[in-house]
């Protein structure tokens, strides 16, 4: 099946794509941001739609800037409000998504933006998938550079602020880099599909896991191997391939949870 | 290392804090010398908690902290060691001690690698707590008192001026009690640091402090134990309790 360009192209991008999501999806859970990403990506509609209205080439671009636009300002309204976070967060995924649906469904032509919700990964180029190594970098580079104050955050914020780690700076750019990576492969994984992607491989690992270390490790190699072998499957199978990741990661999921009752003995 | 100088001391003047249009604290002054162990207590709702959150700059507040070296009256900057009152992450959260402590004094993402040499001083750190032997297990895994000692092992390193503690006796034995304050004694008189502590036991605090504050939006008391326990404003908010130094 990988004498087609298309299938090459696509196996490519899964595997730039789901260790991106592996090792992103770890802090997510840590924070318990699942909601947060799963908003972000419902927004996606949103950004589109801007990008349409205002006549923009590349609708890429307006998702992104909408996208970061959004993630900021539900950042901000979660530590203002006294309304409890989940309703927050609900309203504006709501609300995010019907905006879009609302103007791209203008002159009844919705049809066009279908595979915004699905995904189709076996679309992509090979530009395309350049501009997801460079975003393979990026959270390669922010991990790098942030991960120790992410994760001293993730345990205690007071304590994090009393250690002299700006909290609120590392806090701002998480999201950032959280909307730059949904908007760019919103398209190729699909806005129902997106989110489980970036939880399920990291909650999996934290079912097994037993320090920082061996959590990234499990969570990219579950993510990489769901992202595979749910490709090579929906290839045989004739399924989309977003949704056969999705079945592939949640059955280890289930798997790690049997095998976390071993962990905690 | 050394012991307390006894030439520092921390002034807080005139602190208030208002939140939401109301008042929580007004007028706080409170002044530490280092090598001391001063207790906060007080009624529920007094602002304790707000007290602390306000020190460790968690809310803004009215007033200043002043940190000075009184000798020669320069202003220094104060760092403050702090042990919140918990942490409340997931069970299951995959860090250990060692990642935790990791991430506040090493640069090395803790997701890659693990760094010896950073291994090494954080068990050395964590000895002095008698925690050394936890370095590898998980947070979750970890009693409230071991939790606890970990906690302050990280707030102590580096050293701070001033180590803010929450009630941290929460959910702790008598025994893992008598040690936390057993170790917050020896810090006191090994380190050069100064120690404000928010408590709920009495019987510890008459115990252990060298100087009390009876906090109730504002300091309606401050002494020495013995002092602020005979005091009026004392027995009507706590009633007639009588303790004898050497008790606990």
């Amino acid at each position: 099946m990988f004498e087609y360009q298309f299938m090459q192209n696509a196996l490519i991008a899964i595997l730039l794509i789901t260790p991106i999501f592996g090792i992103l999806g770890t802090m997510i859970v840590n924070n318990k941001m699942a909601f947060f990403s799963d908003a972000l990506g419902h927004s996606a509609f949103t950004g589109i739609a801007l990008g349409v209205i205002l006549g923009v080439q590349n609708t890429l671009l307006s998702m992104i800037v909408f996208g970061v636009i959004f993630a900021l300002l539900l950042n901000w309204i979660r530590t203002k409000s006294v309304v409890s976070m989940d309703t927050i967060i609900s309203v504006f995924s709501s609300f995010g998504m019907a905006i879009g649906l609302a103007i791209l469904s203008l002159g009844g032509n919705f049809a066009k933006y279908n595979s915004l919700l699905i995904g189709d990964i076996l679309s992509i180029t090979r530009q395309e998938i350049i501009g997801l190594l460079l975003a393979f970098l990026i959270v390669l580079i922010f991990w790098y550079v942030c991960f120790n104050q992410l994760h001293a955050m993730s345990i205690n914020r007071s304590l994090a602020k009393t250690k002299g780690i700006y909290v609120e700076l590392i806090d701002q750019l998480f999201v950032i880099l959280m909307a730059v990576v949904v908007m760019l492969s919103i398209q190729w994984v699909g806005l129902l599909i997106i989110n489980a992607l970036l939880i399920l491989p990291a909650a999996s690992a934290r079912n097994i896991a037993y320090n920082m270390r061996t959590y990234h490790l499990y969570s990219i190699i579950i993510s990489m191997l769901s992202g595979s072998i749910g490709l090579v499957l929906s290839y045989y199978l004739g399924i989309a391939t977003g949704p056969m990741i999705v079945i592939v990661a949640s059955l280890i999921f289930f798997l790690t949870l049997l095998l976390s009752k071993k962990k905690r003995r | 290392m050394g012991h307390s100088c006894g030439y520092h001391c921390i002034k807080i003047e005139k602190l208030g804090v208002t939140l939401d249009r109301q008042q929580i604290l007004r007028n706080v002054n409170i002044h530490i010398h280092c090598g001391q162990l001063t207790t906060i207590i007080g009624p529920n709702g007094a602002g304790k908690s707000t007290l602390i959150k306000a020190l460790i700059g968690e809310i803004p507040h009215e007033g200043e902290i002043k940190f000075r070296d009184i000798r020669d009256d320069k202003p220094i900057k104060l760092k403050i060691g702090y042990v919140p009152q918990q942490l409340p992450f997931d069970k299951n959260t995959p860090s250990t001690v060692y990642d935790l402590f990791a991430s506040y004094i090493s640069k090395r993402p803790i997701c890659f690698f693990k760094d010896k040499a950073v291994y090494e001083k954080a068990k050395e750190q964590l000895a002095v707590f008698e925690a050394d032997s936890l370095i590898d297990r998980t947070l979750g895994d970890l009693s409230g008192g071991e939790l606890q000692r970990v906690m302050l092992s990280i707030a102590t390193y580096p050293m701070p001026n001033l180590l803010v503690l929450d009630e941290p006796i929460s959910g702790m034995d008598r025994n893992g009690m008598m040690l936390f304050y057993e170790q917050i004694d020896r810090l006191k008189k090994e380190y050069d640091l100064s120690i404000l502590l928010v408590s709920h036991d009495l019987e510890f605090a008459y115990e252990y402090s060298d100087k009390i504050i009876l906090l109730d939006g504002t300091i309606v008391g401050e002494g020495t134990p013995k002092e602020v326990f005979e005091s009026r404003r004392f027995k009507s908010m706590f009633g007639n309790i009588r303790y004898e130094r050497g008790e606990v």
